[in-house]
């Protein structure tokens, strides 16, 4: 094996590219689920927004516009999720099975047409002197505007649960719909909202595979990122900062098992390919093994006010 | 104003009906879709339901691929539905069944080219023991860790098929393959070949299995205790708990009858219609069964009919692909859509829809 193939610079640099689509998933499911709502359809969502937004961006050449799609079409996906929960008091975790396969099945069926084609991507952001930092600037500095926008992101979905009205409500209805209610507040409705933002954040990951990541499509693209990203919510322990860590960590390790497999490391291929998901079996294991959870005591109940 | 208002129990007339309202909007609905893609959406439904049974050209074939893809389907999907019904969401079925397949074939060819008759049998025992430990890891990692079991058997399912593609290619690779990836033809070894039954009826072992299992899981969900406590671990678990019903020993029961029944499914699958190991012959029963087990309300009879059901609308669809150029993907996209008109009819099951002004609480 020869370590010095790998370049620590370059390594650094792309663990922040493969980290934002976990990110922005996962950062939206967490406030679907502050909100008391279960969502296990990120999967779907996400590869809806890969597609649309990498038709769109093909089709106008304009990236900036795919990304716009892509959550657009992925939060009225889930709209469709919100209704059958919210209204028609749907199991969630049926619920959001089926609205993978929706996904799944929609995106293949719009992808078709669409493989083997090259998208506009991103452009790098120049960031003036920060960009020409000796190492730090392209480590750091030197990405496209979507991972600086996720990174902005945790930071606001922190200060909207911590510091805002909103953000109280919001975690109120998750942790007792029935006292929410009982103090006015439209259940329902938020549980709407938030179901709405976790899937345009959704969209925007996997707009962000097709586009910037890989950057094309092919069926079935997002490969379980959907469903890393749910269990980076529960390894966060439904805190914005860890989201930010979590998805850090899960991205290095992918990064760095392909970094292996192309330095010719003496483990065999198929277990560097299964890293992530045994590793993310391991850490949930951790986490609930210290028995502290967080999670919102409503989490995954249907909400009906007759009772 | 309308307004929903809880049934005291579910009503059994909607039980049975919804089902057949979510079949009839997703042909609706799919046909729209169809019609948008360009084909006759009448042509196209009648092509997806009715002419897999009734073609005069194409019945011949298909009516028996009928059985062999219901079968997989509706074992999984009983196993699934037991585990369901006590709240237990095992969704990695899809990597028992093909730990199931990789575990069952992996001792088969151990035996290689023995032709007594016990390698089949001895076959089917190992699949069920691969799914079936595959599925106790989340078991074992839920009731001693109380780990979330949705996720970590979904994740194992990257595992599994990450470890299909390694042997496939690796340790059970036909040495006489000139190198292709795959395993030995099961096919060409009678004595591990699930054969039909009855020739010409797509009746193999895992379908005859799948009745097996239809009856028995009917027997235990009505008649059995273990059957009566899965139902109150699902319905109301402190009430179990006060009842003295262990929830160790339910997970434990529920995900490894759910993943034997899965590794038996990929192993009947693997040794009859795939008939060898290869990287992609999972075809995602795994998955697919989840609706079959919702569809069929959770219930033996209904995922019988279901898993029928679900194998017209895959052999259907592949016609259709064949006939009317639909892409292959619209029969995924219309599955699902059928689950999601499922769950959307169920609120007649649980509650009544009142029209008029609210009463006094």
């Amino acid at each position: 094996m020869d370590l010095s193939a790998i370049n620590p610079i370059l390594l650094v640099a792309s663990i922040m590219v493969s980290a934002t689509p976990i990110l922005l998933a996962a950062l939206g499911e967490m406030v679907v689920e502050k909100s008391g709502v279960l969502n296990l359809g990120v999967e779907g969502m996400m590869i809806t927004g890969a597609v649309v937004g990498f038709v769109v961006a093909v089709a106008s050449g304009l990236p900036v516009l795919g990304f716009v799609a892509g959550a657009l079409a992925a939060a009225v996906l889930s709209l469709s999720f919100g209704v059958l929960t919210q209204y028609l008091l749907s199991n969630q975790v049926a619920t959001g099975l089926g609205l993978t396969m929706v996904g799944l099945g929609l995106s293949a069926l719009i992808g078709k047409p669409y493989e083997g084609v090259k998208a506009p991507t991103l452009p790098k952001l120049d960031l003036g002197p920060l960009s020409d930092l000796p190492v730090v600037g392209r480590m750091l500095f030197s990405h496209d505007v979507m991972v600086y926008l996720s990174l902005l992101l945790v930071v606001a979905v922190w200060a909207f649960l911590k510091f805002t009205r909103a953000g109280l409500i919001l975690r109120a209805v998750g942790e007792s719909h029935d006292s929410a209610h009982a103090l006015g507040y439209k259940v329902v409705r938020v549980r709407m909202a938030a179901i709405f933002f976790g899937g345009a954040c959704a969209g925007l990951g996997g707009a962000y595979l097709s586009l910037v990541r890989v950057p094309q499509w092919t069926e079935g693209l997002t490969a379980g990122a959907g469903w890393i990203a749910l269990a980076i919510v529960v390894f966060a322990s439904w805190r914005a900062g860890r989201v930010l860590v979590g998805a850090y960590l899960f991205g290095g390790i992918t990064v760095l098992q392909l970094n292996l497999q192309a330095a010719g490391a003496q483990v065999p291929v198929a277990l560097l390919s299964m890293s992530p998901y045994l590793i993310t079996i391991l850490v949930l294991v951790l986490i609930s093994a210290r028995g502290v959870h967080g999670a919102p005591a409503s989490l995954g109940r249907s909400f009906h006010a007759s009772h | 104003m309308i307004r929903l208002e809880k049934r005291p129990t579910p009503s059994r007339l909607w039980t049975a009906v919804t089902p057949v309202f979510a079949v009839l909007a997703t042909m609706l609905v799919g046909g729209a879709l169809f019609g948008f893609l360009g084909a006759d959406p009448f042509e196209a439904i009648r092509t997806i339901f009715w002419d897999p049974l009734f073609h005069p050209q194409f019945a011949a074939y298909s009516r028996p691929q009928l059985l062999v893809k219901a079968g997989p389907l509706i074992l999984i999907a009983i196993g699934l539905s037991i585990g369901f019904r006590a709240g237990i969401w095992n969704i990695g079925a899809e990597g028992q069944y093909i730990m199931g397949a990789v575990v069952g074939a992996a001792a088969g060819l151990a035996l290689y080219p023995s032709d007594s008759v016990l390698v089949f049998p001895l076959m089917i025992l190992a699949g069920a023991l691969g799914g079936w430990a595959w599925a106790m890891i989340p078991a074992v990692l839920k009731t001693r860790f109380g780990t979330n079991e949705i996720l970590v058997s979904l994740m194992l399912v990257y595992v599994a098929q990450t470890i299909l593609a390694s042997v496939s290619s690796g340790l059970l690779r036909n040495p006489e393959g000139m190198g292709f990836p795959g395993s030995r033809n099961f096919k060409q070894w009678d004595a591990a070949h699930n054969a039909e039954i009855i020739a010409g009826t797509g009746m193999h072992w895992g379908v005859a299995a799948a009745l097996i299992a239809v009856i028995a899981a009917y027997v235990l969900m009505a008649r059995h205790i273990q059957g009566f406590n899965i139902r109150l671990t699902g319905e109301a678990p402190r009430a179990a708990r006060f009842a003295g019903v262990s929830p160790t020993r339910i997970v434990v029961l529920c995900l490894g009858i759910s993943g034997a029944l899965a590794g038996l499914a990929g192993l009947f699958e693997v040794t009859g219609p795939a008939g060898q190991i290869t990287i992609d012959f999972n075809s995602n029963y795994g998955f697919t069964a989840i609706i079959v087990a919702f569809l069929g309300r959770l219930h033996p009879i209904g995922i019988l009919l279901a898993g029928l059901l679900m194998a017209l609308t895959y052999i259907g669809g592949e016609l259709a692909q064949l006939m009317l150029g639909v892409p292959g993907a619209s029969i995924q996209l219309f599955q699902g859509m059928l689950l999601f008109f499922l769950l959307a009819t169920d609120v007649f099951t649980n509650y009544r829809v009142r029209i008029g002004a609210k009463g006094v609480a």
